[in-house]
Formats: C-alpha cells, structure tokens, sequence
C-alpha cells in the first residue's frame, strides 16, 4: 500500500518538469516497473486516479511498462531471463546472479501540453498565469 | 498526429498555420528514479551516520517476528561494550520504545499513522530528537510488513530481515523484493523448530538462494534461553568492517547507487 507515496513523488516529479517547461497540461506519463521493484501495477493505476486530482496531470493518462527481469550469472557469465523468485542462471543453475533489469521504478517520460504559439510570442508576461504547474516544494 | 484534424501528416505538408493555433504537444524523455527524493535524503541520513563512525541497520520482518525481542537480547548482551540507540517504527504506541528503554538505552519512536513503512524523511526527523555522538550501533527497527519497506531506503548500511520458524519456509518465494534486499537473513524463535513439523530451515534456504542471492542465514532465539551468539559475532565484523573504513558499506540493494 505504499502505492500513493510512489505516486505522490511521481506527480512531485512531473509537476517540476511541467513547470520548468511552462506546460499548460501533462497529458500522458510513462512510468517503467520492473517486477521486482517492489510496486504494483494495477495498485499504482488506483493509487493514481486518487492521487492525480487536482494536480497538473488531472487530466493525464498513466502508461505502465513492465520491464522483464534478466539476470547474468557471476559463475559462467550467462544472461538468463528469469522469473521474479527463480533467478538461477539457466545454463549452470548457479545461484549467484547480478540483475541486469527487473527492479526499474522510474519515470519513463511525460507528454505535456505546452501554450499556444502565438500567445507565448504575444503575451509572454501572462504566461506564467496560464501554468497550471508549481515547482513542488522542496525536498528538506 | 495532426493537433488540426487528426490526420498523419509529415513535417513537409503540415497545415500552414497549425502551428500558430494550437496547443503545442511536447514529449521529453526523463528516465528519472521515482524514489529519488527519497534516496537523496536517505544518502543525507547515511552522511550522518557515517560522521559519527556508526554502524546503521535496518531491522525488518513481518509483524510478530520477534525484532523488539531480539533488540532486547541484543542490547542485554552488548550494552556493556557498545553504545546502542534504537529508532521503532510502528503504525501505533509506543510500547516497543518503552520496551527498549527499559534496557537503558535511547530509543525514538515513529509512529507511522496510516503509513506501512518508515522512509528517509521519517528517519531524519528522527535523527534530530535522538543524539548520535557517541553511538556505536543504531538500529531502526521498521514496521512489521514484508512488502513495502523493502522499496525505501532509509540511509542504513546493512539490512537485516528477520523470517520466523512460526511463518511458513517458503516465505523468501513469496516476498522476493523482501528478501533480495538482505544482508543477513536471521531465522527468529529458531528453539521452536523442535516442535514445529512444517518449517525446515533447509528449504527456507534454498527459497532464499532462487532469488539469485547468497545471502548468509543465521538461527537465532532471543527469549527464555537466548542463543543469539552468531548474530553478535555477525554484528561486530560489520562493525569492526565499517569502522575500517571498508569501502561498499550499503546494503545489497542499494548498492548500485553511486557512493
């Protein structure tokens, strides 16, 4: 259940990138999960729909990619594709494995909506009114 | 897309204009860690630590595994020779950090509210209520849960976890993020085994090394008869490690961080 604090930085995290680019709207995030980083996510899409409200990406859409978990054997050296609680190297069986992918959490990239050309040649000192996204308050 | 009308355009034939009258859309690539806030205060915390030449574990199970018991065992058979601190995470009360205190040593209680597990934010705050001149090993005892304080890194420099005979031995299966992120896995309440026909240490082990880790485990019992002899022996080398100036000294799952 730690799904919303990993969306709230998540959110945290696109509005200082919005912001820093003058957006007037995210419309897609892209987060890669892998399965052993410890987040779900189908809870991550819940927790998301609560959390985006209000924000700068209220009216975003969420795409999950789930990355595959691969593990190279410090024995013989071979890359095996493994399942999340099986990461034995598949040529020796050895059981001495450095992963290679599975436990990404981190945001992929962001869709934003930027303001109208022409308004941003003409008006430029109204645009910081027409931001919807605040640089997130900073970290302690 | 065309932002006007929706057709497949290329660069070359857009609509005049379309450009002036649109919203513009711009796609950026970030490929930033979602924990990163996080991770910066937890390096923050482990500074911290390492100024003061401390030892910093993080202690986690699920609930009811026996960490407060085996903290006080611990400090019963340490606090003569090593300055100890605690710092309890519970979603409620205070009874573990009275239950620490009782053993003479400071101890700081979170209490989480609704949260399932302690954070970097949570443990700095901590920290300046809980003097650490002085310290030789802190532990942060997280709040009962398998799943999710495997995610947040709270500065430590090794993480222990605790798997209890009364679970089942097919736990490290079952929670793989849990146990991937051990340093030392101490099988809790190990004086039941003679009574309890389900738990065979053997498969808990080999559960834990098809996660692709050869991660150390160790029996202990730290109530009536305490035998908890391999665990301190274990705490002092990483004490004495770490105090060597040793470098590397994170706990496996954050290892990949840049120092």
């Amino acid at each position: 259940m730690h799904e919303l604090s990993i969306c709230q930085n998540l959110l945290a995290q696109v509005a200082e990138i919005a912001g820093r680019r003058g957006a007037i709207a995210v419309a897609r995030i892209t987060v890669e999960l892998g399965p052993l980083c410890g987040t779900e996510p189908t809870l991550l899409l819940s927790a998301f729909e609560v959390a985006r409200a209000g924000s700068c990406a209220a009216g975003a859409a969420l795409h999950i990619e789930i990355t595959a978990v691969s593990a190279r054997c410090t024995t013989c050296g071979t890359t095996t594709q493994v399942e999340p609680n099986r990461i034995v190297c598949g040529d020796c069986g050895g059981y001495r494995m450095h992963l290679i992918s599975g436990d990404e959490l981190r945001l992929r990239g962001v869709e934003l909506r930027l303001p109208e050309t022409h308004a941003v040649l003409t008006a430029q000192a109204s645009v910081s009114e027409t931001r919807l996204c605040a640089n997130p308050a900073v970290v302690p | 897309m065309c932002q006007s009308c929706g057709c497949a355009v290329t660069p070359a034939d857009a609509h005049p204009g379309a450009a002036m009258d649109s919203p513009r859309t711009e796609v950026i690539e970030v490929m930033q860690n979602l924990l990163a806030a996080n991770d910066r205060v937890a390096e923050h915390n482990r500074e911290h630590f390492d100024e003061h030449g401390l030892l910093a574990i993080n202690l986690m199970s699920s609930p009811g595994a026996g960490k407060t018991a085996l903290l006080e065992a611990t400090i019963m058979a340490l606090r003569d020779r090593y300055r100890i601190a605690v710092i309890e995470g519970d979603m409620e009360t205070d009874n573990d950090a009275v239950r620490i205190r009782a053993q003479g040593v400071p101890a700081y209680q979170i209490t989480t509210g609704a949260a399932c597990h302690l954070d970097a934010h949570l443990v700095h705050r901590a920290l300046h209520d809980l003097p650490l001149a002085g310290i030789d090993l802190l532990f942060i005892e997280n709040v009962g849960n398998l799943i999710c304080p495997a995610s947040f890194d709270l500065g430590q420099h090794r993480n222990v976890i605790l798997l209890c005979t009364t679970e089942g031995d097919d736990k490290p299966a079952k929670y793989p993020v849990m146990f991937r992120a051990a340093d030392l896995v101490l099988l809790s309440k190990a004086d039941l085994l003679g009574v309890l026909d389900d738990f065979d240490p053997a498969r808990a082990a080999a559960a834990l090394r098809r996660l692709g880790c050869d991660t150390p485990m160790i029996q202990t019992a730290a109530r009536r008869a305490p035998a908890i002899g391999a665990w301190l022996g274990w705490l002092e080398q990483q004490l004495a490690e770490r105090r060597s100036g040793a470098p590397g000294h994170r706990p496996r799952n954050q290892q990949t961080v840049a120092a």
